[in-house]
């Protein structure tokens, strides 16, 4: 177990029962959980565990605060769904858009790595925001490319046909790679990383090139970005602007991340399920209370199920200030 | 004593995980000008920046005739009629002469006959008047950096190497610049490493050795000493004329 | 921002950028209606964006949130619109309450949201974005999340015809608004002990407080003026669009982001030129070829910053 996890454990007991249910529940979806629906939550956990740890490693472990991460995953969802719609529902086919994708968001963050990571945190995040904004456009005005506003819809190669082996193919891809990425953190070049983030001018003076390791870390996680855009397409079998480009998920991503915890890989997962979780069920909740609030000025309002996003909102500043360490941390310090 | 203006007992100042001063014991009289002399990074700035409040001293007390002004803000502290010029100058380079000397007179209007005084010493400034601070040579900076401590009457100035980087001849200018400040009854600290402007102004002098203080008493019994000068500062005054 | 020699080029790229489109556009009327389009959207991107650069330059603040006050601006804009009988006689109730109520919003934002986190830059723009989403979701709950409808008054509806040419009378308007309240800015800035010390504080705030002003107080208020300009610059905005939703804030920071970039963090006068090339190329592009329009802009900020990477008129920190 320790050299699976790369000898990052959860160090607290009540998180390693929160991750090993988590794991379970997700291992053992289809059976625990029949019906469409829930499967769905369950890929879509998968997929942003992966997209939030690869965030985690920008933001918790290098101390970036990128506004680009979302492009990244769309060019994963872009880059198979484009080959597959012009090629064939084809592995091959797969292939070929993943490795294509992959490309270009290595090109794409090292040059935003290396034109941006020069300047200051807060220039750094305004370009990330534009460029992101810019990807977006591009994706909406190509429609012959990209199928604009609509999406891609396409068909999937034949394994990826019955809900439960596609699930299963997200699951696993999901857990290798965050596996992977555990690894990478607990390596020394992630120890690093935390040198960096911690007294960036320390570690210069130490002899390292901190702008190496930024772009790095940056382009390590873009490139995991992009594969959970791939992995989120083939299970949705479809792609569009406001199923990865959507600002409102990077907004996700943040609260995510800092409400799992930043830094920790970990907090990646219980944030993504929190998260996602609350996404789809919190919003019955709050229609329930919503109602019994009726007759109250302004009260059913706040409690709407449209406005679960303002809470989530509230408990990430909340985070922010008393919680920096987010659920992990509070955790961790029991 | 009565007649000192200021006085550190025990200040201590952490930055970061870096212990700089080590119980800081220095005395400043009244109307006097004092040399805090010492090697690169004894801790002479941080000690003036503690003063001033840019730095919160851990521990220690600052005490300004007779109060102790270690926990206030900066802004509270130069209110209190403390001046301070930076080794950095800390001239605003966008803003023109005039609006840098404004800005320094918080207390009303520019007074004529101070700023005569200015423009005697320091006739550059009267030819720059409306221009940008930015278009000055280092030398006149230093010089409109020290007229905004002056602009207006001060109970105490902090003066960090003033002399750094410039021209002799300029330097000489600085020197008579303050001998005829000293006149007006204004207590001043200098930090200093050029000796010759060491000697020719200070009163009394105290010398800094890794964040303490391990010399105190008149500048010029230190002059006259050959062998405390080379025992605490590695070399003689004579030496670097 | 004044005296000396003042540096003439960026302003020379304006002229340059307005001259070029009429050669691309060639026909004048058009041309003449683009430029006032593009004057005006620059303007009203100035008043947004001037509180947002000042306010990084004075305190090193980047405020992800600012999008929020353009839009509260914007909707309690459209409800005093409303409440007032929607004529000329309801725009000074309607901008008023408009930059009031982001100004107010403005003040408790610095207490609850940015004093906490002075100086950790990270934390800042995790909790800026953080109070953007709380402020968005209560915006939808105070008007609902439907698209309200913004009018201008009856006086200033429709076009003045100057022989082939038609210019918007709301536009012609926003432009002398825009001006003036430029000019406003410059002369606080220029001939005010107020504006000194702002200026001042941009380039070496530690100096300004060494010489005995709070700076921490002046910057509450540079800031709240900000939001309050940035609510005006909203109010105005909807109703060049003639309709508000929560989206008009979040629509405006990329370009605003862009012209506080290109000008140059702090500088008023850099925010101002800055908008004006903005206002211009997203119009020029906008009619030339409109799927690059975005593009260009982000395009002209790359351009800009690999000539001065600091923008058009970087404010020296000493």
């Amino acid at each position: 177990m320790r050299t699976l996890l790369s000898g990052d454990l959860p160090r607290s007991r009540m998180l390693s029962f929160l991750l090993a249910a988590i794991f379970f529940c997700l291992a053992l979806a289809p059976f625990l959980f029949p019906g469409t629906r829930s499967l769905d939550v369950a890929a879509r956990v998968c997929v942003f565990i992966l997209l939030v740890a690869s965030y985690d490693l920008l933001l918790g472990y290098t101390g970036i605060v990128s506004f680009a991460h979302t492009m990244f995953f769309g060019i994963g969802g872009y880059g198979v769904g484009i080959a597959i719609a012009r090629l064939s529902p084809s592995w091959s086919a797969v292939a070929v858009g993943t490795a294509a994708a992959l490309l270009a968001s290595l090109a794409l963050s090292l040059v935003i790595g290396l034109f941006s990571l020069r300047v200051k945190a807060i220039f750094f995040a305004m370009i990330t925001l534009a460029v992101a904004s810019f990807f977006a456009i591009l994706a909406s005005q190509l429609s012959g490319l990209t199928g604009g506003e609509d999406g891609l819809t396409f068909r999937v190669p034949e394994l990826l046909r019955t809900r439960i082996a596609a699930y299963y193919v997200v699951f696993v891809a999901s857990l290798a790679l965050f596996l992977a990425l555990l690894r990478v953190v607990n390596s020394p070049f992630g120890r690093v990383l935390l040198a960096i983030r911690e007294n960036d001018f320390r570690a210069e003076a130490l002899g390292y090139r901190t702008v190496t390791y930024r772009t790095i870390a940056n382009s390590l996680g873009a490139l995991v970005a992009t594969l959970a855009g791939v992995l989120y397409a083939l299970w949705l079998r479809y792609t569009g602007p406001n199923t990865t480009l959507d600002f409102a998920i990077m907004i996700d991503i943040l609260l995510m991340v800092v409400i799992g915890g930043m830094g920790t890989m970990y907090g990646a997962v219980i944030g993504a399920t929190l998260f996602v979780v609350a996404q789809n069920y919190l919003q019955d909740g709050m229609k329930v209370l919503s109602a019994a609030l009726q007759g109250i000025p302004l009260l059913p309002d706040l409690f709407h199920p449209d406005r679960w996003l303002l809470w989530l909102g509230v408990l990430f500043v909340i985070s922010v200030y008393y919680f920096p360490t987010g659920v992990v941390g509070y955790l961790r310090r029991r | 004593m009565p007649s000192d203006l200021l006085k550190l007992a025990g200040v201590h100042t952490r930055i970061g995980q870096y212990h700089i001063l080590h119980g800081v014991e220095l005395a400043v009289p009244r109307g006097e000008l004092t040399m805090l002399l010492g090697r690169n990074g004894a801790g002479k700035t941080t000690c003036l920046r503690t003063i001033m409040g840019l730095w919160r001293a851990s521990s220690g007390a600052i005490e300004l005739e007779g109060r102790d002004i270690s926990k206030l803000d900066t802004p509270a502290v130069a209110s209190l009629g403390i001046g301070y010029v930076p080794e950095s100058m800390g001239i605003f380079a966008g803003l023109t002469v005039r609006e840098n000397l404004l800005l320094a007179a918080r207390n009303g209007p520019l007074d004529e006959a101070r700023l005569d005084w200015i423009f005697r010493y320091f006739a550059a400034l009267k030819k720059f008047w409306h221009l940008p601070a930015g278009n000055l040579s280092g030398g006149q900076k230093q010089m409109l950096a020290i007229s905004r401590a002056i602009v207006e009457p001060r109970k105490l100035v902090l003066v960090d190497e003033p002399t750094k980087g410039l021209a002799p001849s300029i330097i000489n200018n600085l020197i008579a610049a303050f001998a005829e400040l000293k006149k007006t009854d204004t207590t001043i600290l200098m930090v200093e490493q050029n000796f010759h402007a060491a000697r020719s102004l200070g009163d009394s002098v105290a010398v800094m050795d890794s964040g303490r203080i391990v010399h105190a008493g008149r500048m010029a019994e230190l002059a006259a000493d050959a062998a405390l000068q080379n025992r605490l500062l590695g070399l003689s005054l004579e030496a670097h004329q | 921002m004044k005296a000396g020699r003042f540096d003439l080029i960026p302003v020379a790229l304006v002229a340059v950028v307005t001259l070029g489109a009429l050669g691309l556009i060639r026909t004048p009327s058009t041309w003449v209606t683009l430029t006032v389009a593009g004057l005006a959207m620059g303007l009203l991107i100035f008043i947004m964006a001037s509180g947002l650069t000042l306010v990084f330059g004075l305190m090193d603040v980047l405020n992800f949130a600012h999008g929020i006050f353009i839009a509260l601006g914007a909707y309690v804009a459209a409800s005093a619109m409303k409440a007032f009988g929607g004529g000329l006689a309801a725009l000074a109730p309607a901008m008023l309450g408009a930059m009031l109520a982001a100004g107010a919003l403005g003040l408790l934002f610095e207490r609850v949201i940015i004093r906490p986190v002075y100086g950790q830059h990270l934390k800042q723009i995790l909790i800026t974005t953080g109070g953007l989403i709380v402020a968005e979701q209560l915006i939808h709950v105070v008007w609902g999340p439907d698209l309200l409808p913004l009018e201008r008054p009856e006086a200033l509806r429709g076009a003045l015809l100057f022989g082939d040419v038609a210019l918007e009378r709301y536009r012609l308007a926003a432009v002398l608004v825009g001006l003036a309240i430029f000019a406003a800015m410059a002369l606080t800035l220029n001939r005010t002990r107020l504006g000194l010390l702002i200026r001042a504080g941009v380039e070496n705030r530690e100096m300004v407080e060494a010489m005995g002003y709070r700076v921490r107080r002046l910057f509450v208020g540079v800031f709240a003026a900000g939001c309050a300009l940035a609510g005006l610059g909203g109010a105005l905005w909807g109703m060049y669009q003639e309709a508000v939703t929560v989206q008009i804030g979040a629509q405006m920071m990329v370009l605003i982001f862009i012209v506080v970039i290109i000008g140059g963090l702090g500088s008023v006068t850099g925010c101002f030129i800055g908008a004006l090339l903005v206002g211009l190329m997203a119009n020029y592009v906008g009619y030339l070829s409109p799927k690059i329009a975005l593009g260009s802009n982000i395009l002209l900020m790359v351009l800009v910053l690999l000539w001065r990477p600091r923008g058009l008129y970087p404010v020296g920190k000493s």
